[in-house]
C-alpha cells in the first residue's frame, strides 16, 4: 500500500516546522516518527498534501528533571522514554507504559509527542499522561501556550491544537513515591489496549485514566472521588466506567468493554496499594 | 527528492518520490529483495531492517526519511567472505524457520535486540520479537536460536 503523493518539506527547527506548515495551510500535516500517520496515510484514510517532517529537529528529544516535574520534549521516542533514569525515578507509570506502545521496532521510531497529538483514545500515553495530571506546551506562530491533558482531548483523534501549532514538550508531574499500576489488555502482544488502565495512588490521592474507553482518554474521576470519600477498591472500581462512553468493535461489545474496565481498574487499584 | 543511504556499507543516491516507501527502495530501486513484505501494516516484521543499527520496519518508514542513515539489510549480516552472520548460524543450528518468510525480519529484530540486550532471558527473547509474526508459529526453535546465539 502506497500514500496517496504529497510534497515533502524539512524543518530544522520547531519555528521552521511552524513557519512551513502556516506557510503549506491547512491539509499540511507534521510527520514526527510516522507510525500513527504513514499507516493512516498508506490506507488512505489521510491525505495530506504536504508533510513537514520534523523528525530531525533534534533538540526536542530529551528527558529533564525541571524540579516538581519531568519535561519530555516531544520527539523523544517511545524507547528513549522507557529507557530513561529521570522518568524511571519520578515518573516511573509513564515509562512502563512507554514499553507497552507497540513492539520495539514501533518504539525505536514512534514519539510521545506524535502519539499524544495524534490524540488517538487507544493509545496508551495519552490515557497515562491524563491520569498523571501532565501539562503540554505547545508553540505557535504567536508564541508558546500550556494545555493541560485534561483540556486538550477534544474528540476522536481531534485535539485542543490548532493547524498551525505544535506540540514541543510534555511536563508530567513527579510521583513522589506514589503507587501505580498500568493494565493493557489485548489479545495479542503487540496489539492497542481493548481496554487499558493507568492508575497511581498516594494517600488519599489518586489519578486513573482509561484507554479505548470512549472517543477521547477518559480520566475517571468518580473513581479517584470515591477512593478520597474512603470507599474500598472494590467499590471504587465500581464506578470506573461513569465518564466513559465505549464503543463496541470486533474485539469487544460495549458490556464486555465495561465489564473489563471494572476489572482493570480494580486490579490497578490493588496493584497501585494506597 | 534526491536521497543518500548508504546500504550495506555502499552509498547510494536516488532520486525518489517523497511517498515511496523504505523497503521500496531497498526492494525495488537497490534490487535487495531480501527483505520481505508481509502485511504491510506495521504488525508482522517481515520488513525490519536496521537503521542507524536499530530495527525498524521498513513498510512504514519513507526512504526520505532514511535519507543520510546508514541502512542494514539481510544482505548486509553475512561477512564478505559469505561467512554467516552468528544469528543465521544459530537460526540455522536450531532449525529455527519454516517456510523462512519471516526468517530476514526475525534475524534483524533478533540482533537489534541482543545489542539492546546482549544477557536475555527466554521471557526477554519471547517479548522482544513480539513485534515479528511466523504464520508457521515455529517461535519455539527461533527463540532457542536467539538464546544459542547469545551463547545460552
Amino acid at each position: 500500500m502506497i500514500p496517496a503523493a504529497f510534497d515533502y518539506v524539512r524543518a530544522g527547527s520547531a519555528a521552521e516546522a511552524i513557519s512551513l506548515i502556516g506557510e503549506h495551510g491547512s491539509d499540511a500535516k507534521f510527520l514526527a516518527g510516522g507510525h500513527s500517520l504513514l499507516p493512516l496515510m498508506k490506507l488512505r484514510l489521510a491525505q495530506p498534501s504536504v508533510l513537514v517532517d520534523i523528525g530531525r529537529v533534534t533538540d526536542l528529544s530529551y528527558v529533564k528533571d525541571a524540579g516538581d516535574h519531568v519535561a519530555i520534549g516531544a520527539l523523544t521516542r517511545h524507547m528513549d522514554v522507557e529507557n530513561s533514569p529521570v522518568l524511571k525515578e519520578h515518573a516511573p507509570l509513564l515509562a512502563h507504559a512507554a514499553s507497552h506502545v507497540g513492539d520495539p521496532q514501533v518504539r525505536h521510531r514512534g514519539t510521545i509527542g506524535g502519539s499524544i497529538a495524534h490524540a488517538d483514545p487507544a493509545s496508551d500515553l495519552p490515557a497515562t499522561t491524563l491520569a498523571l495530571g501532565a501539562t503540554y506546551v505547545v508553540q505557535g506562530p504567536n508564541g508558546t501556550r500550556e494545555i493541560a491533558a485534561g483540556d486538550f482531548y477534544k474528540g476522536f483523534l481531534e485535539s485542543d491544537l490548532a493547524a498551525d501549532e505544535m506540540l514541543t514538550e510534555i511536563r508530567v508531574p513527579k510521583m513522589n513515591g506514589a503507587g501505580w499500576s498500568f493494565q493493557k489488555f489485548n489479545r495479542r502482544a503487540q496489539d492497542w489496549a481493548i481496554v487499558g488502565v493507568a492508575a497511581w495512588r498516594r494517600g488519599s490521592d489518586s489519578g486513573v485514566a482509561l484507554v479505548n474507553m470512549g472517543q477521547t482518554p477518559i480520566l475517571a474521576s468518580s473513581v479517584s472521588s470515591a477512593l478520597a470519600g474512603g470507599a474500598s477498591v472494590a467499590d471504587a472500581a465500581e464506578k470506573a466506567v461513569a465518564e466513559a462512553s465505549p464503543s463496541a468493535d470486533n474485539n469487544a461489545s460495549v458490556e464486555y468493554r465495561s465489564h473489563l474496565a471494572k476489572v482493570l481498574v480494580r486490579r490497578a487499584l490493588e496493584q497501585a496499594g494506597s | 527528492m534526491k536521497i543518500s543511504v548508504t546500504v550495506n556499507g555502499v552509498q547510494h543516491t536516488s532520486d525518489v518520490e517523497p511517498r515511496m516507501l523504505l523497503v521500496q527502495y531497498v526492494r525495488e530501486v537497490l534490487g535487495l529483495t531480501g527483505t520481505n513484505i508481509g502485511c504491510d501494516t506495521s504488525s508482522c516484521g517481515a520488513c525490519s531492517l536496521h537503521v542507524d543499527g536499530e530495527a525498524v520496519k521498513s513498510c512504514t518508514l519513507l526512504a526520505v526519511q532514511a535519507d543520510g542513515s546508514s541502512v542494514t539489510t539481510i544482505e548486509g549480516m553475512a561477512g564478505a567472505d559469505g561467512s554467516l552472520h552468528p544469528m543465521q548460524k544459530a537460526f540455522m543450528e536450531n532449525h529455527g524457520l519454516q517456510c523462512g518468510y519471516c526468517t530476514p525480519g526475525m534475524v534483524m529484530a533478533a540482533t537489534s535486540l541482543l545489542k539492546e540486550n546482549p544477557n536475555p532471558t527466554e521471557d526477554d527473547v519471547r517479548i522482544g520479537l513480539e513485534g515479528n509474526l511466523c504464520r508457521c508459529t515455529g517461535y519455539h526453535n527461533i527463540v532457542k536460536a536467539v538464546l544459542a546465539a547469545a551463547g545460552k
